[in-house]
Parts: C-alpha cells; structure tokens; sequence
C-alpha cells in the first residue's frame, strides 16, 4: 500500500515535470495554428525555424558565450583558486567574500550594477559585454569547485617535484593539474550551464541586434508565440536529453546503474 | 605557503573582480543615494516606503514565499521516497527529476503559457469535455505555478543530496530505540537535512523574489513584482537613480535573509 | 551547485566532451548559413563605425526582411538591424549611448523629446530626393512635434482605436463599441486588452472623460489614474505587440490597437467564420507618426540618409506597407496600391475628421512624464 502511494507520488511529480515539455513538444508537430486541435503531423515549423535567422544566430551566440565565458572563466577561477590556496587567512576570507557576491546576489542587480558599469565606461553593449557579464558571475562557480580539489590535493607531491628539477610550471600541468582536474572540469561545465541557462544578465547587458536564446524567447512571448518556437524548444530538450542520457549512463557508468533501484 | 610565487595567479582574477564585481555594485551605491543631478540624497532609498514599490515588493515576497514553501513541500517527500528505494546519484529515476533543471528556463515558462492561456491547451482540453473554460493566466497563481515548475529541481536536488548521505544505521537506531515514523522524521531526518533544506531555499527564493519575466510571461502585465518596477526604471522610465536605489534595498534584504538562513546551517558548503 | 557537480563527479569529463563537439556541431551549422553574414557581425563585436554599415534600431516587425536585402544588394551597405518595442525601451538606449545606431524609428512624441534633449542630428535633407513622395498633410502632421520638419522623415503613421470580434460580442449580447467608455461596460470582463504603454493607457482614459491626451493637470490625471484602476479587474491583459495575435486567436473579444494591425488580423481570419472589426471612438484618439531620425552619435550618418532615402521610395514603401499594413504617408506608394486599400478607413483614414477630435502626442518634459509614470506604476501595483 505504501509503495502504491509513494509511485503515485513520483509518477505525479514526473507528470507535474514533464507534461508541459511534451505538450510542446506535441505542438511542434501540430499541423494547426490553434493550440486546441490536432492537424496532423507536420514538419514545416521546423523548417521554419531552420530557416528563421534570428534563431540561428541566437543559437549560435549562446554556444559561443557559454563556451568562451566557461573557458575564460575556468583559466582565470584555477588560477585564482591555486593562488587563494596559498593566502594567508585575511586576504583570503575577503577575496572569498568578494566572489560569493555575484552569487548571493539577485541576478537583477548583478545584470543591472554591470550595465552601469559598461555605460559609465562606454564598453559599448554587445557582444562583448555579454561575454565580460557571464566570465563573471562563472568565475565564482569554477573557484568553488576548484578549492575543494586543491584542499585534497597534497602540496608534498608539487614540492617533490620541485625539488626532482621540475620548473614550477612542468609542475603544475604534470602534478598539481592532474588532480584537482575532476574540479576543474566540473566548474568549466557549471560554468557552461550556468551561463546557457542565464536571462536576467544578458537581458540588461546586451546591446544591439544581439539575442541569446532566454532573451530572443522573451521577446518573441511578448510579440505573440510562433510555432517555430516550439520546435525549438523540442530541439533543446532533445538535445539535453540526450547529452545527459549519454554522460550517465552509455557503458562505463556501470557502477552507477548498478546503484540504481 | 611555500609556493609564494602563486600568489601573484590571483592577480589577474583580482582585477576582473574589481573591475566587474566592486566597481558595479559601487556604481548601484552611486546612483541609489543621488539624484539626477548628481547631489546626495536618501529619497530613492526612502521611496521603498511609497506604496507603487512597497506593494510590489510586499507581494513578491508573499508569492516566492508561497513558492518556496510549495517547492519544499513537494521536494521533501519527493526526496524520503528516493531515499528509502535507495535510488542512487547515478540512476536514471534520480536523473528524471533533475533533468528539467538543464532546459532553458524560460522556453518552460512558455510552456505553461502554452497550456494556460484562454485558447489554451488546457481550455482545449475542458472544452471538448464540454466543461466550462477557466480563467487560468494572468492570475498570482499562475505565477506561483510557473515559480514552482521552473525552480523545483533546485529544491529536489540539493534536499536529495543530504538525505542520501544519512547513514541507514543512524535511523535503524532511531526505530530500535522506539521511535515512531513521525518522530524519526522530525526529530532525526529533518535536522540532519537542514543544509540541504537551506541551500534549497536559497536557490528558490532569492530567483522568484526578484523575477520580472515570469511575471510578465503568466501575469499579462496585471501582476507587479519588485523585479517589474526595477527593471521599468531603467529601462522604460530611465529612473537609473530610483532603480538602483530600490536594487540597494533588495540587495540588503536578501543578503539579510542569507545571513540569517546560513544561522540554521552547520556546515562550511552552506549555501551551494 | 557545486553539491551537484561533485555528486555527478567522473562523469562530467564525457559530459563536457560531448557538450562541446554538440556546441562546435551547431554552431558550423549557423556558419553554413546565409544569415552568419549577419550573427558574426554581431559577434564581432555588434557594431562598427568603420566599415561600411549602418546600424538601424526599429520597431519589432516593422520592416519587409526583402527591403534590408534589397538595401544592401543595391548599395553594398551593411545593415545592422535591432529591434523596440515601446519607445520608453528604445530612448534610454539612444539615452545611454551604450549602444550607437545611424537609423532609428520613434512616435512623433518621442522625436519631439530627442530633439529636445539634443539627442538627434539633422540628415541632409538634399540627400534625401525621395523625401518629396511624402504627403504634404503628412509633412504638416509631422510639424506639430518637429517644427520646420528639420529632423524627421514619416514612416508610418495610423491612429489607435478599439478592435472587436463580432462573434464574441454578439455571444454576450454585448452591442459593438463605438467610444473609449465601452471599454468600461462590465459584461466585458476578462474580455479586454489594454495597451502596456504609458502614454496609450492614459490616453484611452483621459479622451475617455474628455480630456486632453497631453494634459499634466494633477486633478485629470488622478481622475485617469482612478479610472485604469477601476477598469483593471475587466482587463484580461496589458499587452503590446500579442493584441494581433490575441484576437486571431480568439482569446479576447475586444482590444486597444494600432490601426496598421487590422488589416493582418482580417487577411488572418479571411477564411474563418470570425468577424473583427476595427473602430476609431467617438471620443477622438491619438494620431501618430513614426519617423525615421539620425542620432547625434551616429557614426555613419550618409548611410543613414541613404537608408531613409531607400525607404521613401514609392516601390520599397508599397512592399513594406504590403508586408507590416501600417499606413504609409507615401503618395507615390499609394498610387501603387489597390483601390480597396485606399477606401479601406481604418487603413486611410479621413485626416480631416480625425483630426477634429484627435491629438498628436506631445512631449512633457522629464517632470510631467514622471507624473504619467508614477501613476502608470499605481494603476499597475493595484
């Protein structure tokens, strides 16, 4: 009886998750501009998303600033984590401080502090300043994921290596690097995630004729939806889907399955 | 401490902080404690107090509030059950739940557009049932629903983690001293997945107080959070002084609110 | 966060890979693309002074996509194209300089507002030949907020009335409106659209009572004020551009539009049963104009003008009425048209008897637009 409830539960909570993703996906194959009725099947809102070039750019925008923003962010965030690692406790409690701002904060007045701040310095609002707006609220998430690794991490190995002839550099990619790299990775692709799912930041950051996904869907909600935008969102959640399904669980993850119901 | 050559590796970082972190948020400081003319002043501070922004504040909080609450209440139980199946990090029912969470928030806001509006699916549905058609968008409630469905996994998966990492033993011992289910529950799961619980809802009120999209999207405009009024000084009225003034008090109130939740919690992974 | 990342640990290496080779897949895609010419220019940094662009900021879906192409086959210039939707968005851009455009396309009130805050610069009339396909009524339309006509060149313009789907309101038993206060009638709740523009709201109320759509007395705007609130529980939305595709949908019986969307709304429901319709109120309404002008920062003013220039020409101006249906002040494109076009009056109106009771917005200075403003924020915190 309890397992009966407690499968109700989760299959509800499922539903409550998933329904709307289907109905979406559902209308991206409706033949009918009415959200009501069923048409019959058709491909042709995805032809016109394929075809639509403020999707396409947009797409490729938010690729371009999630991938450049988590790289940047995750050179500069291990550096930055090594070198916090090595500080003596005041500096460091107040660079820690500094960075958990951008997180703590409400992405409303981190998004609107940087568009005056672009303004004050006549950055002009653009590509650019999206990019500067996203290193920074991912830098934080790369040093948080970092320090845990280097905190593990034992200082004998590097000076050992010092002290066999390595220069501090051959040291670092060959001894240090290796093991905090679980950290670093993670914080590169929290970082990616971070900024692809971000709106409220590039809302106030960007500048002209340049969209990322979250503020093209904004404006076009506004301006009355079409039906390539459900092919979009179609396309996304496939994408994502798969991606995850394949990192989890493709041969390799066995110990993982293997811990599962 | 040895390798004091490292220390110079923050630098580059040190500056972008000052640059794009302290310079940012002194400008907000800047414009919220002056007026157009540049002279000192406390009224856009003060201004929090006049009714078209204390009500929009007021009514921000009750919603992500009840949000909040909503969020838990359904992510708890949600998390026993995963729990005592003993559904591992890695599997794929654990996966179902956290998944959405990676899908562009705001296309699942369109989504329950979608479904919500008068010709919408759901008014669809009831209408070929031959069932009258509700007034479903434009309400707080369907904000609070969109709140909920959009921030859920955040609550799930933080509350997931910490109840995963609590011994069996431990509640075994609970049991075999003779605690009931209940008391197990209040007196052991609870305190032990408070960090979780924290970190939780942190990561779900923080986002639905300060959101202008959400409502925009599932309020049709009839439903004025502190987000709205925010961004509408400065990007329709190009109040920046008023807007920074209300983002000040913002600020203030949810790094209170943080200071005071981090009070409930023990460990140093705290609020991530 | 980071609970998760550690959590999902090892399997974030594959994770990251196949992000990334996804990432590099799509974004070849786009470059494969005709339209990357467009996206890499953005990404190259958004703008450019130097080469051989102009950067054009216009209203959301306000433009024939053939026209830009055309433009940039004859004259090899590039167009940099960004979008608005209200003007309030548009004029802290222009503002803030943030952000720097040769072209832009505000309402008559707003042009009135650059110019008196210096915002805008004067095109080279001389360069502008077409400018004389412009109607004179018009030119005089547009001296009331840019007098000499120095600065702005009319693009469109239409007048703002009440659109009603017939079906709907027979259903209620409710009789088609013919002035502003039937957006009062209580049998309409849920039933309306509002706009959510300032300047729009209080216009419907103020001309409601009588009153000028450019008052700054307290006592009528309070009296305004009073009245959105009361209409407010009636409304079902406060929506801008999704009024078009509102009433196709049939989502709402009656709404506050532009008149240029009525003839996309009916072409929309030509093979439907539904009936809309389109009324200027008794009260009188707003007639508007939107102009193009060239800002004071702009950095590619010739290219600016050779863009208004193109625009005024009789054949581009017929295809981008074709294509938005806004009215166009542009003779030698209305002799282009259909003569069922020409009759139509919500698309030409009798200027002579709109402008009996109608008004052009002005501009009020910052502190009377503040008074609009902070009752606008009353009306929609209640």
């Amino acid at each position: 009886m309890k397992k009966i409830i407690s499968n109700a539960y989760l299959f509800t909570v499922i539903l409550f998750l998933y329904a709307p993703i289907l109905v979406l996906i559902a209308l991206s194959f409706n033949d009918s501009k009415s959200r009501a009725h069923w048409g019959g099947f058709t491909l042709r809102w995805y032809m016109s998303m394929l075809q639509d070039r403020d999707i396409l750019s947009a797409l490729r925008t938010t690729l371009l600033i999630a991938l450049l923003s988590a790289l940047l962010a995750t050179i500069l965030g291990t550096m930055a984590a090594i070198a916090i690692q090595n500080m003596r406790a005041f500096p460091r409690s107040v660079i820690l401080g500094i960075t958990n701002i951008p997180m703590l904060n409400a992405d409303i007045v981190t998004g609107i502090s940087m568009m005056l701040c672009f303004i004050a310095f006549r950055i002009s609002l653009g590509f650019q300043t999206i990019l500067i707006a996203h290193i920074t609220f991912n830098i934080p998430y790369v040093i948080l994921s970092v320090m845990p690794k280097l905190r593990q991490a034992s200082q004998v190995n590097y000076e050992a290596a010092l002290d066999l002839g390595a220069t501090p550099l051959q040291a670092f990619f060959k001894v240090v690097l290796p093991d905090i790299m679980p950290g670093v990775l993670s914080g590169f692709l929290l970082a990616f995630t971070m900024s692809l799912d971000d709106f409220i930041v590039t809302h106030f950051t960007r500048g002209a004729g340049i969209n990322t996904i979250s503020t093209l869907v904004y404006s076009e909600v506004r301006r009355g939806i079409k039906p390539s935008m459900y092919s979009l969102s179609t396309v996304i959640f496939a994408v994502v889907f798969i991606v995850l399904l394949i990192s989890n669980f493709a041969p390799g993850a066995k110990k993982a399955r293997g811990a599962g119901a | 401490m040895k390798s004091k050559g490292t220390r110079y590796l923050a630098l580059p970082y040190i500056v972008w902080m000052c640059g794009f972190i302290v310079i940012p948020l002194l400008l907000v400081l800047y414009y919220g404690l002056t007026d157009r003319s540049g002279t000192f002043t406390f009224d856009n501070v003060r201004k929090i107090m006049l009714a078209e922004n204390f009500r929009p504040l007021y009514l921000a909080m009750g919603l992500s509030a009840v949000s909040t609450l909503l969020c838990f209440l359904i992510a708890f139980p949600l998390a026993l059950i995963l729990r005592s199946r003993k559904v591992g990090k890695g599997s794929f029912v654990a996966f179902l739940f956290i998944l959405p969470m990676w899908m562009n928030s705001l296309l699942r806001i369109l989504a329950w557009q979608t479904l919500l509006e008068r010709k919408g699916v759901i008014n669809g549905i009831l209408s070929s049932l031959h069932l009258p058609e509700q007034h479903l968008i434009n309400t707080p409630a369907a904000i609070v629903l969109g709140m909920v469905y959009d921030f859920l996994p955040f609550m799930i998966l933080p509350i997931y983690n910490t109840l995963i990492k609590i011994d069996d033993n431990t509640i075994n011992a609970a049991y075999d001293l003779g605690a009931g289910f209940r008391e197990t529950l209040l007196r052991i799961i609870l305190p032990l997945s408070v960090p979780g619980i924290v970190s939780g809802v942190t990561m779900v009120f923080v986002p639905t107080l300060t959101t202008f999209a959400i409502s925009n999207m599932l309020g049709g405009g009839k439903v004025f959070l502190i987000g709205n009024v925010i961004e509408q000084e400065f990007m329709l009225n190009s109040n920046w002084n008023l807007g920074s003034g209300l983002s000040l008090i913002l600020m203030v109130f949810i790094i209170m609110s943080m200071a005071l939740l981090s009070r409930y919690d023990n460990g140093e992974d705290a609020i991530l | 966060m980071i609970e998760m990342s550690n959590g999902w640990g090892g399997r974030v290496l594959r994770a990251s890979a196949v992000l990334f080779s996804v990432g590099f897949l799509l974004a070849g895609c786009g470059a494969g693309q005709e339209s990357a010419k467009n996206s890499s220019e953005a990404a190259a940094g958004g703008q450019d002074g130097g080469n051989n662009v102009v950067n054009v900021y216009n209203w959301g879906e306000y433009i024939d996509p053939e026209v830009i192409d055309l433009f940039q086959e004859e004259t090899g210039i590039k167009v940099v194209y960004d979008m608005f939707e209200t003007n309030e968005e548009m004029y802290p851009v222009i503002e803030a300089g943030g952000v720097v455009y040769d072209a832009v396309c505000p309402s008559d009130y707003m042009v009135e507002k650059m110019i008196q805050n210096g915002l805008l610069q004067e095109p080279d009339m001389s360069k502008i030949p077409n400018l004389k396909e412009i109607g004179k009524e018009f030119m005089e339309l547009s001296a009331l907020f840019d007098p000499g006509n120095r600065y702005a060149i009319p693009y469109t313009m239409g007048t703002v009335g009440i659109i009603y789907n017939e079906g709907m309101l027979d259903e209620m038993g409710v009789p088609y409106p013919t002035k502003w206060a039937d957006l009062w009638d209580e049998r309409l709740e849920g039933e309306i659209l509002m706009q959510d523009s300032v300047r729009d709201a209080f216009m419907v109320a103020l001309k409601k009572d009588g009153h000028s759509m450019n008052t700054t007395d307290d006592k009528e705007l309070d009296m305004a004020r009073d009245e959105l609130i009361r209409q407010k529980p009636l409304v079902q939305a406060y929506v801008i551009d999704q009024v078009r595709d509102k009433m196709i949908g049939g989502e709402a019986a009656v709404g506050v539009i532009y008149s240029g969307e009525i003839l996309y709304i009916q072409e929309a429901v030509a093979d439907t049963d539904m009936r809309i319709s389109y009324v200027v109120p008794e009260e009188g309404t707003n007639l508007w104009v939107d102009c193009w002008v060239i800002p004071k920062n702009a950095k590619n003013k010739e290219n600016a003008e050779k863009w208004i220039d193109f625009l005024c020409r009789p054949d581009i101006a017929k295809m981008n009425f074709d294509y938005i249906t806004y009215t166009t002040p542009n003779t030698g494109a209305m002799e282009l048209l259909d003569p069922e076009y020409r009759e139509n009056e919500a698309v030409f109106p009798d200027m002579e008897k709109v402008l009996e009771k109608g008004e052009v917005y002005h501009y009020l200075g910052a502190e009377d637009d503040a008074k609009y403003n902070d009752r606008w924020k009353t009306v929609k915190m209640n």
